[in-house]
């Protein structure tokens, strides 16, 4: 009946994980409770689970992401205080097999459900607002890609409690993760959870690449983008072209663990090198899926809080393009010591080197847009300062391990492990945040403290040196990544002071929880110099989002805008305003729907069902599925026309608030 | 309203009446010379494959414009013809790096 779930399956001989369930079995009822308390349900389901509108993903994407981050980050904490412990006969607090999931859970959440979760936030809030469209291309899809990546992420996060989480590293490599070496369910929660995920994600490609090229507001040309939109349209082309890859690697070592195939074993003909070439052509596009939005998001902070245009659009443009291709034709360097001959060896790094052209080219454009620029140094402008030197350090010790020859020595050592935190943490996260607290005041209507901002970055800046910088010296002598215990002496100073840097971050990450919180107080506060009046928060915003009210109407644009050239919002304020050459008119938009719920839940159902061999359960989960697809499919009822009343009201509260805006200053 | 984003139809991409009977004959008449190669025993074993080859590429040609909308006519042929060069470009990097790669693992590691 229950498949392979037992009682035992469930870890309550485990003092930490039995500390951790007590921890979130009482917040989470907290947060039920207060939400029946207040009489929220309905509220919650109308309005926020059942959307359909960008924004509102978008939010729920954001908080789907900090809440893993913080899972992922107590991950880390885990591995740096036991690091910091097991040395010299010392076993430390986690046994080898339980510091085994910590490491893959840390690895598989902060790439799936940490940057890819912020990333997805990113377009979805921003995207559609930069190009001047109503919504997203597929807007129900949309909310289905939600659901997708939503439950994958609640399937990892039930193996912390119901059975236990892969223990062979983020990418499941055979022949580890082979049933012979693994019959637990660990590897089968992290394909089933990579694989719903990863359908969340391709649909996620499928529906920004359409609307980027579709639903351009009249008048933008391909030169009139924003730069975010142009690395967002790059991401989502590696997204379209590398995902299915993923899929397929999941997909056969799925086959190969549950019906005994041989795709990847060691016997029956099984080839591990494929499934390395298989995942990596997937795992390097993917980190680039990851920095190209993030390079975007310093390409808009740089020209607003510079006060000038980006320097070198076109060449920032070209430069994501080259990225995008040769990201692509480099996935052996990370195998470089697979076996393959100097010819492969040489080509593959030769075009990992070439990377660094274009991001050098990109790195000089941000210092040239600021150069002679009135820069202010704001929240975000701390993170794009700290991102340029700490992504060129990291860049720099990429090309380093790019040499075939120099990669012999430091593959799999934690010299490897600092390089990829470097440009991750340094890039991506750094990025993301940035982002976040930039366009934080559009889709709220109010400020975050800065202040809170600022220190979150001094530690995170500080703290990420402390953490790794350590790891690339014990890398040189020799360390591996994934080791339990040690008993080097000339290791264990770095190591203390990594422990020390990990706990510098987590005072970064309560800054920014902190800043959240006052935030939220000031708004409920309506403290007057909290309030985004203007729609134009930093006063210098120079793309379309930033001619919108904010909170942004569900609707985004009352009369759709007509683009005048790169910068349209800047162009605006230089010559003014056309006057609406149109009447308001009613607008066309999508209704919400129950129907991503309901795929998700099929989608948990389908998952756990999986990874437990609960047949029964994996049919009902697909037949629910199916008949939820064929009834949407059958309704015709799926819009409704936005009257031209609430447009006016909006537009003249809109006009009030400006006015009183320009008379405060 | 113009601008409707949900239930739009543009026609220009869709092709004609026509077009889709030009396509489906040139289809019957690749598909029965085919078989007409294989059948009739007029080619040798290698040429059959080969003839068989260039017939399969032209047929898929012909699915390509007549089917699936690609051309450089108009805007939107032109964007399903740049979706399917991408496409085929990524196949192609993949298939035939993992060749290259696994080749020479194969050479490297296992002699004899």
């Amino acid at each position: 009946m229950l498949g392979k779930l037992t009682l035992s399956a469930i870890p309550y001989d485990v003092p930490i994980l039995v500390g951790t369930f007590i921890g979130v079995a009482v917040i989470g009822i907290a947060v039920l409770a207060a939400v029946t308390y207040f009489k929220k349900w309905g509220y919650l389901w109308r309005e926020w689970l059942t959307t359909v509108d960008h924004k509102k993903l978008a939010i729920m994407y954001v908080i789907l992401g900090l809440v893993m981050l913080v899972r992922g980050f107590a991950d880390a904490l885990m591995m740096r205080t036991q690091l910091a412990l097991a040395y010299a006969g010392n076993p430390g607090y986690l046994p080898p097999h339980h510091y085994d999931q910590v490491f893959s859970a840390h690895g598989t959440i902060m790439i799936f459900f940490m940057a890819m979760v912020m990333m997805q936030a990113l377009f979805n809030f921003v995207v559609p607002l930069q190009i001047g469209a109503r919504d997203v291309a597929f807007p129900l899809i949309n909310s289905i890609s939600f659901y997708m990546t939503l439950v994958s992420a609640i399937l990892i996060n039930v193996s912390l409690f119901v059975g236990e989480f892969s223990n062979v590293g983020w990418l499941g490599y055979p022949p580890i993760s082979e049933l012979q070496f693994n019959p637990g369910v660990g590897v089968d929660y992290y394909i089933w959870s990579v694989q719903i995920s990863g359908i969340g994600t391709l649909l996620t490609g499928m529906n920004f690449l359409t609307t980027i090229i579709k639903l351009r507001a009249p008048g933008m040309k391909w030169m009139h983008i924003p730069v975010f939109t142009w690395t967002a349209f790059f991401a989502c082309i590696m997204i379209l072209t590398t995902f299915p890859v993923l899929t397929v690697s999941m997909a056969l070592l799925a086959l190969d663990r549950y019906v005994g195939m041989h795709f990847f074993t060691n016997d029956g003909g099984g080839s591990v090198m494929l499934y390395l070439n298989l995942i990596w052509s997937w795992g390097h596009p993917e980190v680039y899926i990851l920095i190209l939005p993030a390079f975007g998001v310093f390409s808009e902070i740089a020209a607003t809080f510079s006060g000038k245009p980006l320097f070198g659009y076109a060449t920032m443009v070209i430069a994501t393009g080259i990225i995008t291709f040769l990201g692509s034709i480099v996935w052996v360097h990370h195998f470089f010591t697979m076996g393959s001959g100097a010819d492969v060896n040489t080509f593959f790094g030769i075009m990992t080197m070439f990377i660094a052209v274009p991001t050098g080219v990109k790195i000089f454009n941000w210092l040239f847009t600021m150069y002679k620029g009135r820069v202010r140094f704001e929240g975000p402008m701390h993170w794009i300062v700290g991102f340029m030197i700490t992504f060129s350090i990291g860049g720099m010790t990429g090309v380093m391990m790019a040499m075939p020859a120099a990669d012999w020595v430091i593959h799999n050592s934690l010299f490897l492990v600092a390089h990829f935190h470097n440009v991750i943490i340094g890039g991506v996260f750094f990025g993301y945040v940035a982002g976040l607290s930039y366009w934080f005041p559009k889709a709220f209507g109010f400020k975050m403290r800065d202040v809170w901002g600022k220190w979150a970055f001094r530690f995170w800046f500080v703290g990420f040196y402390l953490s790794f910088i350590p790891l690339y010296a014990v890398g040189l002598e020799g360390m591996t990544r994934r080791m339990n215990h040690y008993d080097n002496p000339n290791w264990h100073p770095w190591l203390l002071v990594a422990c020390v840097g990990v706990f510098v971050l987590a005072a970064g990450v309560a800054c920014q929880v902190i800043q959240f919180v006052f935030a939220a107080f000031d708004a409920i506060n309506k403290k007057p110099d909290a309030m985004d009046l203007t729609g134009d928060n930093w006063g210098s915003g120079r793309t379309l989002e930033w001619s919108i009210p904010s909170p942004v109407p569900h609707y985004n644009f009352a009369r759709l805008p007509v683009i005048r050239g790169l910068d349209t919002f800047h162009i605006e304020k230089e010559l003014g305003r056309p006057a609406p050459l149109t009447e308001l008119e009613p607008i066309h938009m999508p209704k919400y729907s129950a129907v991503g719920p309901v795929l998700g839940a099929c989608g948990l159902v389908i998952g756990f069902a999986l990874v437990w061999h609960i047949w029964w359960a994996v049919v009902v989960g697909l037949v629910v599925a199916f008949i939820t697809v064929v009834h949407r499919s059958a309704n015709l009822d799926v819009d409704f026309y936005v009257p031209v009343e609430e447009i006016r009201a909006d537009e003249e509260a809109f006009a009030k608030r400006l006015a009183a805006a320009k008379a405060a200053e | 309203m113009s601008e409707n984003h949900t239930t739009s139809h543009e026609g220009e991409n869709h092709g004609s009446y026509g077009s889709y009977i030009v396509g489906f004959v040139l289809a019957v008449i690749l598909t029965v010379a085919s078989f007409a190669a294989v059948l009739s025993k007029a080619f040798s074993f290698w040429q059959t494959i080969a003839v068989l080859g260039v017939l399969a590429a032209v047929q898929m040609v012909v699915h390509l414009i007549f089917f699936l909308h690609m051309g450089v006519k108009s805007a939107s042929q032109r964007q399903n013809l740049y979706a399917f060069i991408v496409t085929a470009l990524m196949v192609a990097i993949v298939i035939i790096g993992y060749l290259f790669v696994l080749w020479d693992a194969q050479a490297n590691m296992m002699p004899g």
